[in-house]
């Protein structure tokens, strides 16, 4: 008989390198899988964690190898297996969910027809059984009206409704064990609680082991009975999940866990210095000696086995006892928030409409703007020199779309943006002076497409100092290596391509691009949230710091609201494209709430075992803002008749410049926030 | 000072060093090494013939017309007993002279323009793609010949013409890889940050096609030679008594029962070119990370 129901035995996975050497990637795995439990796989990027799921299922990328060890299936070897064998387990009893399921999903063949392939492989059921399995799988990921659902193709799914189909295709199979591979990175954070709470509702149903992997400990902690946390390719922390989120008895872990952003405190969290080894790059001691606040000499020398604590758990640290003692690192300080009365505003928003629709040719002829409801609309906001503004949504709220505007990438359709009190910013960048170009700097969200690929750090850096600057020679040099030194990165940088950098490093080559500028004014599309947590951190970090240093105002768009907590003076909550909120953001983040901002809050993922979700609306599934009424109504938890679809909502103000639009009085809305927090 | 040369060192070194992997990239596959030693053997052949030709290339003897292949005359001799092997080894040099100029040309105005349009998009983007469609209708070969009996068959013509028929289909292949690079985020920084739309085209996208370009260049060049050698045939390319492929094999076309040998060496020497080209062109695609066979011809 076999002990586990998935068994990984000592495994060691590597390639041979051309110059002959044999690089691991996985090192001495031992991980069982029981079945009916669930398994938390965690790390940062490039640790190992896709590469060993895939081993689970006898699969190895092309070039790979295992080196030692195996990998069981109900007692027998995957690697052993023919290829025969392997498809049977495949998709049936093993089933894998990938991480972009919208890629996944054959775009020209309905739903229902590329379910009916998985149930049909797994089954010698009839036409008409298979088409009530399909029914029932459908239900079973809680898609509304699976009869019409099935006849759509994937692209006339949201993400989140994809990603369902794709886990009811792995279902098909009746599957032992679910394998996920971050099944839901890139979905909105609402979206992304859901689908966590039909994984952990699934679990129970079934019966079904899942290994859920992710970089998000947040996501891990919804879904995970045991958490085991990778390395360099190797097991270091393996244990209950209450015990490893609560008291991690790995220095790694510890870093990883302090690094997650908090709802609770507005404090930029720690950041764990250094990078990963490279494969092969590790020592003979341990791998996490370099960047370990409690290296020894032992740890350099010898490296650490996986050894059982009191706790029952494994953990490969030579001093684990001493994890629990490490001081908490001092959080960075955060810039003094200007006094409002004193400083002008650097920038003002009024009766701001913005909107992608083009006038057609006829609309053109009268003169006239397209009778179409505005991308974003009614935007009223001031943003005051030296402040951190937070804009929050989901995808398709328009704060991008805000962003390009004051960038000048796409003018306002009607109001103004004024900059400084006194330039109209409804310009196109061909219409703006230099001077005021320079002044405003964008930072986007993925540093892989906002670099060019062909160009090195020091061009990256050289065109806006040639460009705002006229620099040239040795001083265009001297100012990159000082650009450079700001955001911690080293002379030698100036040559390298963004292809030899690592992810966090190239945020940083662009942060330093948009400084170059000396601008007044930073956009941040989504600067962090392609990033690992540790090097999200960093990033925080460093923009805490520029703005110390020189007092720039930032504009902070991201849909993470436990990031925005941490930098942010004031938010302002837009859902397509409305202003729903704004204030402090002390006020913002206490109650009362706008019910999306309750909404939004409540599906925040925080690596806390007693944290709960409150799921209080469905995940977005609207595509246009509606003409009238409040834009929230369709998906409203708190709606309180036809007033919300049909009358723009009043601003309510409740203290300190915080305003609420909403129909409900603010006491009511407070009474009723309360009430849901302590049923909960 | 010394920093800054520095820089430029280190910048210089990685484009040669990248061309450097793509042609060991190219080698490393035999169908490449086979390519680009064809088209490497024949350029080196166009450049010293005229040294190292056995015989003078207008030498007409009527003592032996129509030799079979001999010690003398390894490919025999045609009808006015001129020695096959001499022009074939000299037929070659206008064809390659015209083609790699007008190539050049092409690949450069069409990838110019695409890239601009793709850039741009727009009305003028419309209304430029559909007069480029409506230029991919003609027959060409009806077009060139019209063309070069109107005005002539000068190289100067021919490398004209060819380089601007030839620069429209890359047009349309320029423009659809810039859009690929358009939509990413340094174009739009870039363009926030208030760059020259000729800063743009020639920093941010030119670089980013440019393997693009380069692959398709390889492609037009063997058509062009084709088209080339086409042109001769038919009597309206390279004027006799200059030695050309494309006239050679139309001349021995009424002879080629009785003196095959005739027609053989600049069939061989032609297809060996045009095959060497395409070799390499696949093996070009391959190194930078494009595969033709995924592209659909324009």
């Amino acid at each position: 008989m076999y002990e586990s129901l998935v068994q990984v035995k000592n495994l060691g996975i590597g390639f041979t390198s051309q110059t002959e050497l044999v690089i691991p990637i996985l090192r001495n795995i031992d991980l069982p899988i029981s079945e009916g439990e669930t398994i938390g796989l965690v790390g940062e990027s490039g640790c190992g964690k896709s590469t060993l799921v895939l081993a689970m299922m006898g699969y190895l990328k092309s070039g790979l190898r295992v080196l030692e060890g195996e990998s069981q299936f109900r007692g027998r070897n995957v690697f052993d297996m023919d290829k025969k064998t392997l498809e049977e387990i495949r998709g049936g009893e093993l089933a894998l969910i990938p991480q972009n399921a919208g890629q996944s999903l054959t775009p020209s063949a309905r739903v229902g027809r590329q379910i009916d392939e998985s149930v049909k492989l797994h089954t010698d059921f009839s036409k008409k059984q298979r088409h009530e399995r399909i029914i029932e799988l459908l239900s079973q990921v809680r898609l509304p009206q699976p009869q019409e659902l099935m006849k759509r193709y994937p692209h006339e799914l949201s993400g989140g409704q994809q990603q369902r189909v794709a886990i009811a295709m792995a279902l098909a199979g009746e599957p032992d064990v679910l394998l996920l591979d971050e099944p839901t990175t890139g979905l909105d954070v609402t979206t992304q609680a859901h689908i966590l709470e039909l994984l952990r509702d699934l679990a129970t149903e079934t019966g079904t082991a899942m290994v859920y992997v992710s970089h998000d400990l947040g996501a891990i902690a919804r879904v995970s009975d045991r958490i085991a946390v990778m390395y360099a390719g190797e097991l270091v922390l393996e244990g209950s999940a209450r015990q490893v989120l609560k008291r991690p008895a790995h220095p790694y872990a510890r870093g990883l866990l302090l690094s997650i952003p908090r709802l609770k405190e507005a404090v930029v969290p720690a950041s764990m210095p250094g990078l990963p080894p490279p494969p092969g790059g590790a020592s003979q001691g341990c791998a996490f000696a370099d960047r370990c606040p409690m290296t020894e000499q032992l740890c350099r020398d010898k490296r650490p086995t996986l050894e059982p604590t009191a706790v029952q758990e494994l953990v490969r640290c030579h001093f684990f006892e001493r994890v629990e003692q490490l001081p908490l690192p001092e959080p960075p300080k955060r810039p003094d928030r200007p006094n409002l009365d004193e400083v002008n505003n650097i920038l003002r928003f009024d009766n701001v409409a913005i909107t992608y629709a083009k006038p057609s040719i006829v609309d053109q002829i009268l003169n006239r703007q397209p009778d179409v409801t505005p991308t974003v609309d009614k935007i009223d906001l001031t943003i005051c020199r030296g402040e951190t503004v937070g804009l929050v949504g989901e995808s398709g709220s328009g704060k991008s779309t805000i962003l390009r505007s004051i960038a000048g990438l796409w003018p306002p359709k009607s109001g103004t943006i004024t900059y400084d009190e006194a330039e109209n910013l409804n310009t196109s960048v061909a219409e703006r002076a230099k001077d005021l170009l320079r002044c405003i700097q964008l930072i986007f969200q993925n540093p892989d497409a906002s670099l060019n690929p062909r160009h090195t750090v020091a061009e990256i850096l050289a065109q806006p100092l040639k460009l705002y600057f006229g620099l040239g020679g040795d001083e265009l040099r001297e100012r990159s290596v000082i650009l450079l030194e700001r955001v911690r990165l080293r002379a030698n940088y100036l040559e390298r391509l963004p292809g030899q950098l690592s992810g966090g490093e190239k945020q940083r080559v662009a942060v330093a691009r948009a400084f170059a500028a000396e601008p007044e004014l930073v956009l941040c599309d989504e600067v962090t949230s392609a990033l690992d947590v540790s090097v999200q951190a960093a990033v925080l970090h460093l923009l805490t710091q520029l703005q110390v240093d020189h007092g720039t105002t930032y504009i902070f768009v991201s849909h993470d609201l436990a990031v925005v907590r941490a930098l942010a003076d004031r938010v302002a909550v837009l859902y397509q494209g409305r202003l729903c909120e704004m204030g402090p953001s002390e006020s913002v983040y206490r109650s009362p709430s706008h019910p999306y901002t309750e909404v939004l809050l409540g599906a925040v993922l925080e690596p806390d075992p007693d944290a709960e979700l409150v799921l209080a609306a469905e995940d977005a599934v609207d595509l246009f803002p509606p003409a009238k009424g409040c834009p929230f109504h369709r998906r409203c938890p708190r709606h309180v008749g036809d007033i919300c679809g049909n009358e723009t909502p009043p601003w309510q103000p409740t203290e300190f410049g915080h305003a609420i639009r909403c129909h409900i009085p603010l006491g009511e809305l407070r009474d009723m926030q309360y009430q849901s927090i302590t049923t909960h | 000072m010394m920093a800054t040369t520095n820089i430029e060192h280190v910048k210089k070194k990685s484009v040669f060093v990248g061309l450097l992997a793509v042609l060991s990239a190219m080698i490393s596959r035999p169908s490449g090494l086979l390519g680009l030693a064809l088209v490497v053997f024949h350029i080196v052949l166009a450049i010293v013939s005229p040294a190292i030709a056995p015989y003078d290339f207008k030498d007409v003897n009527a003592q032996i017309i129509l030799n079979t292949p001999s010690y003398e005359h390894w490919f025999g001799t045609d009808s006015l007993g001129r020695d096959v092997l001499t022009r074939t080894m000299l037929g070659g040099r206008q064809a390659l002279f015209v083609t790699t100029i007008a190539t050049v040309l092409a690949i450069a105005w069409g990838g110019l323009l695409g890239v601009l349009l793709g850039l741009v998009g727009g009305r003028l983007d419309e209304l430029l793609m559909r007069i480029v469609d409506a230029f991919l209708c003609l027959p060409w070969i009806l077009v060139l010949l019209l063309i070069v009996v109107m005005v002539g068959s000068e190289s100067g013509v021919l490398i004209l013409t060819l380089g601007f028929f030839y620069g429209i289909p890359v047009i349309r292949m320029a423009r659809a890889a810039t859009h690929d690079v358009v939509a990413r985020d340094f174009v739009t920084a870039a363009q926030a940050r208030g760059e020259s739309r000729s800063t743009i085209v020639w920093r941010e996208l030119v670089p980013n096609v440019l393997d693009v370009l380069l692959v398709e260049g390889a492609m037009r060049w063997s058509w062009m030679l084709l088209a080339f050698s086409s042109l001769s045939f038919l009597g309206f390319g390279i004027a006799p008594p200059t030695p050309d492929w494309g006239l050679m094999i139309s001349n021995s076309l009424s002879i080629m029962a009785l003196a095959p040998w005739t027609a053989l060496a600049p069939v061989v020497a032609l297809s060996s070119l045009i095959i060497g080209i395409n070799l390499s062109a696949d093996a070009l695609a391959k190194a930078v990370g494009i595969d033709r066979a995924q592209r659909a011809p324009v």
